[in-house]
């Protein structure tokens, strides 16, 4: 229905040309957010560029030169590594669960000196891609079989256990909810989200079992805040009373008690949201909020732009782990979920996380950059 | 494209816009708890968070000080340099008592009470855990803060009783707030306060206390001080200056020496009580940090009962001095006059029991003053059966005997004038002529405190006013004026007998006291010897007092004044199985009379507290 006779030019444009088709609105916007992250640290850290804002700045230069690699290589690299690189994510879990090194009560990183990989961040990428690949040359039907759904659920369970097992419960269920939403997107019948959603629910009874003291805590915590205001409620209880405590208007940059004199916990990392509500209050949150939302729809528009099937997963698939992201964060600061160790999309303090959420941005950039790259059904062809 | 491609691209678009309503979905259920939590209930959140950011301490005023009439210091505050636990705070309480130990002397006793007072007391509230230590162990404390969670060292303020057991019964002593007792003032929570607990210590509690100032702080969650955001004043302890002379009272301590004894000396012209002992006396000091058991029960069992104040709670029968009332109510009541003698053959029969008088071989005829100057007991009972019970109650009441004189200690007796009434009420029996006699002699029912022999003695020689006792001459820096003080309502010619009388005892022969003189050029002295029995013997033992178990021998007693001719001073003393009034309580007195006359006041600048002590300015956080 469509010309498609100047594809071929296109296979081979310049680097100024596929700049000039990314999609600069989108940059805008994740700079944008991570600025709020910027100006937050700068503020939690009592006026100063140390000890945190100044080194996410400069993570955040280190991460768009990355992104900027993954955005200019052909979609087709990332499709026809999508399954090593799978692999090699798992390997490195596994290798994490034998060797790494201990910190926080659970086994979460490798020390690679530099900086610390989670092979946990790299494995939800290997796993949108991968889920991606596989159900690349497939119609809605024919992943909805038994027998050919079985193997993208088993790419989704193996690496989420590793991953619980670590325990980061978190991040499993990142991946869980990330990989099934690729899976719901590509277009996987609707019994099998529902009869997953039921079973879900039973098996709630066997989880708590495998659940870690803290963990259970957590949970009991968010049922009930004032259990233990002092102990497990202390963080969520301190952090209501920075949200709740910031009205509509804000204590004021850098006028926030609660995240000045210390009482919010981890107030540069997973409570960071926390002391934007504090100190700029309603309208603060609500224009944050507005910011991901608006970059969430971008991301939609620029999937439904992109011509093969495989792109379209990849940057759904990672819109889903976006969301759920900062979903799990906002409404674990507000008590709306228990407590679980997630960091503010592009705000929050850390290396790892704004190198992994780059990374994942600059697939997304790549797949709209090559929007309009034919790939067969059948990608093996050429990979 | 294929139309599986299209196929597929209309799925994902339908699948796309379902996950996209989703989220915004979840994204409006974000918003909405942002707005229930910081604008529906975003007034109580910013009252926590106030809260939480604001603390408010106390700042404990210095308690005021207790002074004597010439402005020495009786009762003062010490530094007190200390450590305090905030049970909330400590990481591992057991941890950091393990670490304070190696730095302040923490005993296993003192660790067990802790741990007690810990589990005991809510966890955000201070427990002291060792208190008066040197500054070398209290820097170290404060070096090694960071390892000790939950330890805050603070210079504080303990109470000092420079004169210790000399002044223990009449100032009392303060003692830590006992459990259960922290409600009301905020500073009875405050670690370590103490309260008075006995004496004018507890008298004056709320006044010497003061009111609690406080500061509002803003804190960190960590609890340290960022900077006070506004600060109340307390009002500072009232100061107390008491009519006590205090080197009169160290002399008349130190005379009473290691007897179970009690000396007041009163001002005969207003009341003021120059001293007041009782001996032997404890350590106020030791109280003010808790005694351990085997001390207090070493001071219950001690048998000349160090804790009780003996000038105002010891009951006493008045023997002998008693007459001086008898006489006042004879003379008063008209039923002898000077006229009226007696023949003392040394005893007197009264149906089939024998009363004695003192002097076995008798005194021989006596009128009122050789009665007096020789202590006739014949004579007293002659003339006991001619006033009646009554009317020496009366007479001995407006002396100020038989009630409590409220001179402001909560231990006060009142002691036991017997009259018709009272043995009806008391013990439920008719008045027989057996208690008559013993009243006259100042015996049987008949029980006073030194105190009260002390102001009877000062209204005797006073002659005209009922003067009351009194202990406090100005309290904050205001004057404690005298109450308007009533007539004595006796007689000017029946003082003088009885004076003359008194006179007699020290100063003319035949006199009980002959070997009592003041030795002051020029002055001369009253008094009357008395020798109370505290068991009377069965008929036959012939034992000496001497020979006689301590606590079975007669208590000794003397009262007396000077001048005797423009009467100033009046001092009691009772020695406690003592045996002999003459022999030995009126040295004592005579001593201690001599001391006050020389020490005469009106020659020495009182001291007067400036008027306005309650000026603004707190001390201590």
């Amino acid at each position: 229905m469509i010309d498609f006779g100047f594809q071929s030019n296109r296979q081979s444009r310049s680097i100024p040309q596929k700049l000039g088709d990314m999609s600069w609105l989108l940059l805008i916007l994740i700079t944008a957010t991570c600025g709020v992250g910027f100006v937050m640290l700068y503020s939690v850290a009592g006026g100063s560029l140390e000890p945190w804002a100044g080194r996410q700045i400069v993570r955040f230069g280190v991460g768009l030169v990355l992104f900027f690699i993954v955005a200019l290589v052909d979609v087709r690299v990332w499709l026809s590594i999508a399954y090593p690189f799978y692999i090699f994510a798992f390997v490195l879990l596994v290798a994490v669960e034998m060797a790494g090194t201990i910190g926080m009560g659970a086994q979460r990183w490798i020390d690679l000196g530099l900086f610390q990989l989670q092979p946990a961040e790299l494995m939800k990428i290997g796993l949108v891609l991968a889920l991606s690949r596989f159900c690349h040359g497939l119609t809605p039907q024919d992943i909805s079989r038994p027998l050919v759904l079985i193997v993208p659920i088993l790419m989704i369970m193996i690496p989420t256990f590793f991953v619980a097992r670590q325990p980061d419960l978190g991040t499993a269920m990142l991946m869980f909810v990330g990989g099934a939403g690729t899976l719901f997107v590509a277009g996987v019948s609707w019994s099998y989200f529902l009869a997953g959603g039921v079973a879900g629910l039973l098996a709630i009874i066997p989880a708590w079992s495998l659940l870690r003291d803290y963990q259970r805590d957590r949970v009991l915590t968010f049922l009930d805040p004032g259990r233990d205001p002092l102990g497990a409620g202390y963080h969520i209880l301190q952090s209501k009373i920075a949200l709740g405590s910031g009205g509509m208007f804000g204590k004021g940059f850098m006028q926030g008690t609660q995240s000045q004199l210390d009482f919010l916990p981890e107030k540069q990392t997973d409570f960071i949201f926390t002391v934007l509500g504090e100190e700029w209050g309603l309208v603060g949150g609500l224009a944050l909020l507005f910011l991901y939302f608006v970059t969430l729809m971008m991301m939609y528009v620029m999937a439904l732009q992109i011509r093969h099937q495989f792109g379209r997963l990849v940057v759904l698939g990672i819109a889903v782990m976006y969301f759920l992201y900062l979903f799990i964060n906002i409404a674990m600061v507000m008590g709306l979920v228990p407590v679980v160790g997630v960091p503010l999309a592009f705000v929050s303090y850390g290396g790892t996380a704004m190198m992994s959420l780059l990374i994942s941005f600059g697939l997304v950039m790549s797949c709209y950059v090559h929007r309009d790259i034919e790939i067969p059904r059948r990608p093996g062809a050429f990979a | 494209m294929d139309s599986r491609d299209i196929e597929r691209t209309k799925a994902i678009t339908r699948r796309a816009v379902t996950l996209g309503g989703m989220k915004a979905a979840l994204f409006i259920v974000l918003a909405g708890r942002m707005y229930y939590l910081q604008v529906i209930d975003g007034a109580q959140y910013q009252m926590l968070a106030e809260q939480n950011r604001i603390n408010i301490r106390l700042l404990a005023p210095p308690r005021g000080l207790i002074r004597d009439r010439f402005g020495v210091d009786m009762a003062t505050n010490k530094q007190n340099l200390r450590v305090v636990l905030i049970p909330e705070q400590a990481d591992d309480v057991n941890a950091t008592l393990d670490g304070l130990s190696k730095l302040v002397p923490l005993g296993d006793t003192t660790r067990a009470r802790l741990l007690r007072e810990i589990r005991r007391t809510r966890g955000y509230i201070p427990v002291s855990v060792a208190e008066n230590l040197s500054w070398g162990q209290f820097s170290s404390v404060n070096l090694n803060m960071p390892d000790l969670s939950g330890v805050q060292p603070e210079i504080g303020e303990t109470r000092h009783y420079p004169y210790a057991d000399m002044t223990a019964h009449t100032i009392g002593y303060v003692a830590p707030v006992p459990e259960g007792q922290t409600e009301g003032d905020p500073l009875l929570q405050l670690p370590g306060f103490r309260i008075g607990k006995s004496g004018l210590e507890k008298t004056f509690d709320l006044k010497l206390r003061g009111k609690a100032g406080n500061s509002r702080v803003e804190v960190d969650a960590f609890g340290r001080s960022i900077r006070e955001l506004a600060r109340q004043d307390g009002e500072l302890g009232a100061e107390l200056v008491l009519t006590l002379d205090m080197e009169l009272q160290k002399y008349a301590f130190e005379r009473l020496g290691n007897e179970s004894a009690s000396a007041v000396v009163m001002d005969v012209q207003t009341g003021d009580v120059l001293a007041m002992v009782s001996t032997p006396a404890f350590d106020p000091n030791t109280f003010n940090v808790g005694l351990t058991n085997a001390q207090w029960n070493s001071y219950l069992r001690h048998d000349h009962k160090p804790l009780t104040n003996k000038a105002i709670a010891g009951l006493y029968a008045p023997g002998s001095t008693y007459k001086l009332s008898v006489a006042l109510a004879g003379l008063e009541s008209g039923a002898i006059d000077t006229n009226f003698r007696a023949f003392c053959s040394g005893k007197k029969q009264m149906g089939n029991v024998t009363f004695h008088c003192w002097q076995k071989n008798g005194h021989g005829s006596v009128d009122l003053h050789d009665a007096i100057k020789g202590s006739c007991d014949v004579y007293f009972y002659e003339a006991a059966l001619r006033i009646g019970m009554d009317r020496m109650a009366e007479m001995a009441r407006r002396l100020g005997m038989g009630e409590p004189l409220n001179i402001g200690l909560a231990d006060e007796k009142a002691g036991i004038i017997p009259t018709r009434a009272w043995k009806k009420a008391a013990h439920n029996a008719p008045l027989t002529q057996g208690d008559l006699l013993n009243a006259g002699i100042g015996q049987g029912f008949v029980l006073t405190t030194p105190l009260q022999l002390a102001t009877m003695t000062a209204r005797v020689a006073n002659g005209v006013k009922a003067v009351r006792p009194r202990l406090v001459r100005s309290i904050g820096g205001q004057p404690v004026h005298y109450d308007d003080v009533p007539d004595l309502g006796i007689a000017r010619s029946s003082i003088a007998e009885v004076q003359a009388g008194a006179f007699g005892v020290s100063n003319e022969p035949g006199g009980t006291a002959l070997r009592v003189k003041l030795d002051i050029l020029g002055v001369k002295m009253c008094g009357k010897t008395g020798t109370a029995q505290v068991k009377r013997l069965k008929e036959g033992d012939k034992r000496t007092q001497e020979e006689l178990p301590w606590h079975l021998r007669n208590n000794a007693l003397f009262i007396c004044w000077a001048p005797h001719d423009a009467p100033r001073y009046a001092v009691a003393v009772v020695l406690e199985h003592g045996m002999k009034g003459s022999q030995y309580a009126g040295p004592i007195g005579g001593d201690i009379l001599r001391q006050a006359m020389l020490r005469d006041p009106a020659r020495m600048a009182a001291y007067s507290p400036a008027p306005d002590t309650k000026s603004k300015g707190p001390s201590r956080a």
